[in-house]
């Protein structure tokens, strides 16, 4: 307990993972907290990699968490872009109000 | 040991209760709110387990722009549901727990920067060696040698996303008046006077 290792930072990013993908499944407002649930799952994929790469040594875990946090702002760019046009064109990002695929 | 022990419950205990509250507040901008300070406790929890460069780059990138971006649209997009709760109104929701966010930031902020004399402690249990050189340094060492074209690559998707987020939302309005350099430019006297003979006590009619 007091001996702070490996599996209590992997135990922090699968906590986090986990309220990240229930985000995604309990949401009923809107789009734009489905984004942010994907964030939160980008970001203990950090802490994962981030954890690993102190704990056994090796640096190559941190440029990996840079290439994580690239695809990350270019997600989240790309995808409110796409929600603000949908917005435009169908007046509502409720999740409920987007079934053009009959989905 | 104990040290580390108090830092790393400390942060990850606001990350979990700022990322059940992401999931589970009401209002968007709430969750906006509480998605940044978990951004910034995880942030700390970098800067604080020895990845310091990482940490900073998320208090940067995370927090200053991906974040901000969410508000942003948050914002522009529910203007008409929250023009009533904003600023007046009675049930104005977005400044306590603003301020509770705020409060908690600061005090992350005091708890890294106080805990920075413990850093030996909590670096103890790591294997990298950093003593030496610093993260940063390490960081740039294999960055920029072995995978410098991740790194070009990289920055490439960052120009496609940013090509794309522009395309997308560009729109062109019909009925604004844009100057043209192009036709300023290119007309000439025959096309733009015109010269009329005007009678005595006529006056000229001008069609534009």
């Amino acid at each position: 307990m007091i001996e702070i290792g490996l599996g209590h930072y992997l135990s922090l990013g699968a906590i986090i993972f986990f309220l990240g993908v229930i985000g995604i499944f309990l949401n009923r407002k809107n789009v734009i907290v489905i984004l942010m649930s994907i964030e939160l799952i980008l970001l203990s994929v950090n802490i994962n990699l981030i954890s690993f790469s102190i704990f056994s040594g090796d640096i190559v875990g941190q440029i990996f968490t840079m290439l994580i946090l690239t695809v990350a702002a270019a997600e989240a760019a790309i995808g409110l872009a796409i929600i603000v046009i949908y917005y435009r064109n169908r007046g509502s990002i409720r999740v409920e109000d987007i079934h053009g695929m009959k989905g | 040991m104990i040290a580390h022990s108090v830092f790393f419950y400390f942060f990850s205990i606001i990350a979990i209760f700022s990322s059940l509250m992401v999931i589970t507040s009401r209002s968007t901008v709430n969750s906006v709110f509480f998605l940044i300070l978990d951004f910034i406790s995880v942030g700390c929890l970098f800067i604080m387990v020895g990845a310091e460069f990482l940490g900073m780059i998320i208090l940067i990138v995370y927090v200053g722009a991906v974040a901000v971006l969410f508000l942003f649209v948050v914002m522009m997009l529910n203007v008409a549901e929250q023009k009533q709760s904003w600023f007046i109104g009675k049930k104005s929701t977005h400044i306590p727990i603003g301020l509770i966010v705020s409060v908690l930031i600061l005090l992350e902020l005091l708890v890294v920067v106080g805990g920075w004399k413990y850093k030996d402690d909590l670096m103890s249990s790591s294997t990298l060696n950093l003593s030496d050189i610093s993260n940063t340094h390490q960081l740039g060492l294999v960055m920029y040698t072995d995978y410098i074209l991740y790194f070009q690559l990289a920055g490439v998707i960052l120009l496609l996303s940013m090509i794309g987020a522009i395309l997308l939302t560009f729109r062109q309005r019909k009925g604004v008046k844009k100057q043209s350099y192009f036709n300023q430019i290119s007309r000439d006297p025959s096309s733009s006077i015109e010269l009329k003979d005007v009678e005595s006590n006529k006056g000229v009619k001008i069609n534009d």
